[in-house]
């Protein structure tokens, strides 16, 4: 039986990854914050056929980390789905909001996946699977902090690869585009939205398949590299 | 995201939407009414609210509770009929009725308490909810059941959503052996012979329904009967559809095109006469085969009248009133109610045959025809389906549901619709 950590499990798409593994008689550990959100998610799991065990937590408090991560142990997969948008433009005007966001896109994340590493390369398999962005691709000045962010989880991530593939442990970095969720719902939709189902459509094939970086819908792939081309004294100039 | 519009795509309207994602939230504090909405597979007004505010309930979607020996099943108000059917046939479950898409919320089925194709034997779809949710605009939370909070229930189902916001719902699920349904397709000439061939495949089959091409050289149609099948299989999920890609201009739905379309789909229908065994899909939800199918009216949209009327004497008296009008419907599909007592205040289904007709919005002729023909339906005594329905007076309303009064007590201060405010004069 496969054994699931979802660390955000209330997030719409870690919501969508979690009934695809239910679908598939996983056992899913789920983390997150709100306990009546918690449960609503545990219990559409259990009917969906997933054995499922949840735990109450702010991932924002680092104390919590280590018992979480080997409460859930052995594992097979681990799904961090947990990050914030923050408000671009209150992150302009305030470092605390600016650090606010590293601390829960960047900080926390380092410290909840440097364990899972450490108990994965210790099984000597498994897979780590982390939503970055399209947004670290390149700072732009809509969402500079939240790029920065999401880059330097990508960093990370790809740093963790390297290191854990000698041990037969896999890393997926994730790059959603705009997704409809939460997150964004307070952003008006144009056609650029995908939907979450979409991504953790992508992300599991990303996890059956053999992927490393997934960029989700594929073709923002495309669009960052174009995007990425553009020399830097053309680009300030841009309003992106 | 598309921008809220019912299926019909007419009237257009314009209304703020908010998405509730936990169905432990509360309601959101807005200015102007709210209403809940589905899928948005109502036809006209009654999932609208101009100048209001949506309550967009797709991502509560979320199972709660199912018990494999009773077939009861609880979940989120925004699940859909066709997650339910997904989730349900390989268990050897079923929805004791399901309408003409599998693309409905349970809580759009609820407001609108939606028939199927066997409403003389399982009744509506309100028969089968066992308990609801319903979140009023006061914060307070009512657990509704035909035995608690009787009335509040007999309000909310076909209560157009016009009582609060249900969160969650049971459901009474019926056993089935396997996913296919043993169908068979009849020809036939005539009104005559539509009621004696229904008289007596309602005897013999659990699930009726006609397609009719009421043509001016007479009407001839083809007969749709079956029962699930006791052949056990494998469940395949329906593959997604295609949607249509674009809006057609408006004329791509008119007369010749139309006269070709049921000529075709007669012949079609006339080959493949007699018994087949299907899979579940394909006979209850043919529709569904083609995504986003009301592109084919265009940006104006399409209106759908759908009646029930006491006896065949009316019926012909609508498609006579059709006919003449030198409108063709585009689609038209008559079936027959039973006796089975419909739960809400504001139930549509009652005994007698109910046809339903499909226009596309041709403007002020096809007003007309729908005025003549409400009027029809007004003078037999029988009653103009709301869900389907964008244009009905608040005389015709009021006199098919005559418990409105009643129901009106239940309605919630805080919810309004396009339709309610339409049908109350308001």
């Amino acid at each position: 039986m496969t054994r699931v950590l979802v660390l955000g499990a209330t997030s719409a798409i870690a919501q969508q990854l979690a009934r695809a593994y239910a679908e598939r008689g996983a056992a899913l550990f789920l983390v997150a914050r709100n306990e009546q959100r918690l449960s609503a998610v545990a219990d559409d799991l259990r009917v969906r056929g997933a054995q499922v065990q949840t735990a109450v937590a702010d991932l924002d408090d680092p104390a919590a980390h280590e018992e979480l991560i080997v409460g859930a142990a052995p594992l097979e997969i681990v799904f961090l789905a947990y990050g914030v948008l923050g408000d671009a433009r209150e992150t302009e005007r305030s470092a605390e909001a600016a650090e606010a966001v590293l601390r829960s896109n960047l900080l926390r994340p380092i410290s909840l996946l440097t364990r899972a590493a450490t108990l994965l390369e210790a099984q000597r398999g498994g897979c780590i699977v982390a939503l970055a962005s399209v947004a670290g691709d390149r700072g732009r000045a809509s969402n500079a902090v939240y790029g920065a962010s999401k880059a330097g989880l990508a960093a990370f991530l790809s740093g963790l690869r390297n290191r854990l593939a000698r041990s037969g442990v896999r890393v997926i970095t994730v790059k959603p585009g705009l997704v409809d969720t939460p997150m964004t719902g307070h952003l008006s939709k144009n056609r650029l939205y995908t939907s979450p189902e979409r991504v953790a459509r992508d992300v599991i094939r990303a996890v059956d398949g053999r992927s490393d970086v997934v960029y989700t819908p594929w073709w923002w792939r495309w669009v960052m590299l174009v995007l990425r081309l553009i020399p830097e004294p053309v680009f300030k100039r841009l309003s992106l | 995201m598309q921008p809220l519009e019912s299926w019909g795509r007419y009237p257009p309207a314009r209304q703020a939407a908010v998405s509730v994602r936990w169905r432990s939230d509360p309601l959101p504090r807005v200015h102007g009414t709210l209403l809940p909405f589905g899928q948005g597979r109502s036809y006209g007004d009654c999932c609208l609210n101009e100048g209001g505010t949506l309550l967009a309930t797709s991502r509560l979607d979320r199972f709660i509770e199912f018990d494999p020996e009773q077939g009861v099943l609880r979940c989120e108000a925004g699940v859909r009929l066709g997650d339910i059917l997904a989730f349900a046939v390989p268990r050897g479950f079923f929805l004791p009725v399901v309408p003409g898409t599998r693309f409905v919320s349970v809580g759009g089925a609820i407001a609108n308490d939606i028939h199927g194709k066997n409403h003389f034997r399982a009744g509506t779809f309100g028969c089968h909810v066992r308990r609801l949710e319903l979140l009023r605009s006061s914060g307070e939370r009512a657990v509704c059941s035909p035995a608690a909070n009787a009335e509040l229930f007999a309000a909310t189902v076909a209560g157009l959503g016009l009582t609060g916001l249900v969160t969650w719902a049971e459901l009474q699920l019926r056993p089935v052996q396997g996913p296919f349904v043993e169908s068979e397709t009849v020809p036939f000439h005539g009104l005559s012979e539509f009621f004696a061939l229904d008289a007596d495949s309602s005897q013999r089959f659990e699930y009726t329904v006609a397609w009719i091409d009421p043509r001016p050289r007479g009407l001839r149609g083809l007969y749709f009967r079956g029962d699930h099948s006791t052949r056990a299989g494998k469940t395949k999920p329906p593959r997604p559809a295609a949607a249509f890609p674009l809006d057609l201009p408006a004329f791509a739905v008119s007369g010749p095109t139309v006269a070709a379309f049921d000529a075709l789909y007669y012949a079609r229908g006339r080959l493949r006469a007699g018994r087949r065994l299907l899979r579940h899909a394909p006979f209850f939800f043919p529709l569904d085969g083609l995504g986003r199918w009301n592109r084919v009216y265009g940006k104006r949209g399409l209106l759908q009248f759908q009646c029930v009327v006491p006896d065949q004497d009316a019926v012909q008296a609508l498609l006579d009133r059709t006919a003449s009008s030198g409108l063709r419907s585009s689609l038209a599909v008559l079936k027959t109610f039973g006796d089975v007592p419909s739960p809400g205040m504001l139930s549509f289904p009652r005994e007698g045959a109910t046809l339903s007709l499909d226009f596309p919005n041709l403007g002020p002729q096809v007003f007309a025809l729908l005025d003549a023909l409400e009027a029809i339906v007004h003078d037999a005594g029988g009653a103009v389906y709301p869900a389907k329905d964008a244009r009905m007076s608040a005389a015709t309303f009021a006199a098919a549901y005559p418990r409105l009064a009643e129901f009106e007590r239940y309605v919630d201060p805080g919810f309004s619709s396009s339709l309610w405010r339409r049908v109350r004069g308001a």
